[in-house]
């Protein structure tokens, strides 16, 4: 069960930065891992939202970069152990996919702590809470993404500049 | 003058090489000049900004604006296009998608200006002077137009109604597209005007591309002897046709070159590069994390790979500003 934002920081909750995070699970293994964390009541941070999908194979690049251009500070793909997908090769697939567009969303200016993989099997809620607890911890830690807007760049008055 | 529809071409940041494909329209430019005046055309015609400003809203038939939207002045020149013209055809990669020059949104203003006014081993510039907006010369207060930190497609600056790909739009589209404006046979409003499938269907060398593709390493075309019959995927070079919409004939195919993605996304895909990260990474031949971290940094810049020409247009648009660095318009 997530802890509730007063539990989490005490007294000065009202000030801490929370974190928002987009967490894909996978229908076969991380996804139950998070219902069985439920089911035994195990507390963990309240800041993902969870999406769950068949296969991890199915997370198309451009649903971390949505999630990302949308507010997101953080996003967690969790699958199956390699070896344990349901569908043979899906979570292979994630992982190619994850360290290249880990690299690229590293020269676009988005650091490693947030965008973060975890293998999670169906009985493994505490290792779920482990991982959720601690990028919840790192996010917090680099604070607010802040995607500049474009649009908003574009609307200022010309500046003066002294000529020498 | 006479009456037959006007129509407006203009460039923003680009090269040049858009308004060289309307001149290799060849023989059939004839029939373009034939069926329409062209009332403004700054790389070939003096016609000056205020003869465009003097004509009715509304009064062009068509205006083909190239070049991705990084000035004050392009920005105004743009705005100004679209009151005047009942379509605007969003002309090349650069405007469709902001093109090369929207890699500049991997860098914040005051880096592009430093690299190409101080920095570039060609630069010769003792007194380290830059572009000012104002200025003042022999008694004269000069303007000139400012740049922006974020490159912009021209679809995040003004109304667009039909895209013509490419870098450059080919010859076959470009009069396609001509007639089927005055024909009034266009799609509907903001389609592309080019097939709807990827590079790969009209790919000459489709038959050899392996069921299963699987790389273990990625070679760049001056790296590897290439034959002119097999996948270039398949040889081992990264090429985008899987990613990229079709209708160039696959000329760099046939030059025996990679496809760069200059066509843009299909209409099923927002983000061209992203989708391109997803199609060659699943290529990759293992699946032990270290294994593929090698394997993947034999690709020696992903941004400058998959968004070569799409960067603006991508879903994130530019490289976050650092921390604290307040953005200048």
């Amino acid at each position: 069960m997530p802890e509730t934002t007063m539990e989490a920081g005490g007294g000065a909750a009202a000030a801490q930065f929370e974190p928002k995070i987009v967490a894909f699970f996978c229908n076969w293994c991380t996804y139950l891992a998070a219902d069985l964390a439920g089911t035994t009541r195990l507390k963990y941070a309240p800041n993902i939202r969870v999406v769950r999908l068949m296969c991890s194979g199915r997370i198309d690049p451009q649903f971390v970069l949505d999630a990302f251009a949308k507010g997101a500070d953080g996003v967690l793909i969790g699958g199956c152990h390699p070896g344990d997908c349901h569908y043979e090769s899906g979570n292979y697939k994630t992982l190619r996919r994850f360290h290249l567009l880990r690299r690229m969303l590293r020269d676009l200016g988005i650091e490693d702590e947030r965008f973060r993989l975890e293998w999670i099997s169906a009985s493994e809620a505490e290792p779920l809470r482990i991982a959720v607890n601690d990028m919840v911890e790192k996010v917090r830690a680099l604070g607010p993404l802040n995607l500049a807007v474009p649009e908003e760049q574009h609307a200022e008055a010309p500046e003066e500049v002294a000529v020498p | 003058m006479t009456d037959k529809p006007k129509v407006a071409f203009y460039w923003c940041a680009s090269c040049g090489g858009c308004e060289e494909a309307v001149v290799d329209l060849a023989e059939k430019v004839l029939d373009v000049v034939a069926a329409v005046d062209i009332v403004f055309w700054p790389v070939a015609l003096d016609f000056k900004r205020r003869d465009v400003e003097a004509m009715a809203d509304g009064s062009l038939a068509a205006a083909f604006l190239n070049g991705a939207i990084r000035s004050t002045e392009q920005e105004e020149m743009v705005q100004l296009l679209r009151r005047k013209a009942q379509t605007v055809v969003s002309f090349g990669s650069c405007s469709q998608l902001g093109g090369i020059p929207g890699l500049a949104n991997l860098f914040d203003l005051d880096g592009v200006l430093a690299s190409a006014y101080l920095e570039s081993p060609s630069t010769v510039n003792p007194d380290g002077v830059l572009p000012r907006p104002h200025s003042e010369a022999d008694g004269h207060r000069l303007t000139i137009p400012r740049l922006y930190e974020t490159v912009r497609s021209l679809d995040q600056v003004i109304d667009v109604d039909y895209y013509l790909p490419g870098c450059a739009p080919t010859p076959a589209l470009i009069a396609n597209a001509v007639m089927a404006l005055l024909a009034g046979t266009l799609p509907p409003k903001g389609s592309v005007l080019a097939p709807d499938v990827a590079l790969c269907d009209e790919c000459p060398r489709k038959k050899t591309k392996p069921e299963q593709l699987a790389l273990a390493a990625f070679k760049r075309p001056s790296e590897v002897k290439l034959n002119e019959e097999d996948c270039l995927l398949a040889q081992g070079v990264l090429c985008l046709g899987a990613a990229t919409r079709s209708g160039c004939e696959a000329p760099c195919i046939k030059g025996n070159m990679p496809c760069t993605g200059c066509f843009g996304p299909t209409s099923r895909v927002k983000d061209q590069g992203a989708k391109a990260l997803s199609a060659i990474a699943s290529m990759v031949e293992s699946n032990d994390a270290a294994e593929i971290e090698r394997i993947l940094s034999s690709i020696p810049d992903p941004v400058g790979t998959l968004y070569r020409y799409s960067l603006p247009a991508s879903l994130l648009r530019r490289k976050r500003p650092a921390a604290g660095v307040a953005t200048k318009g």
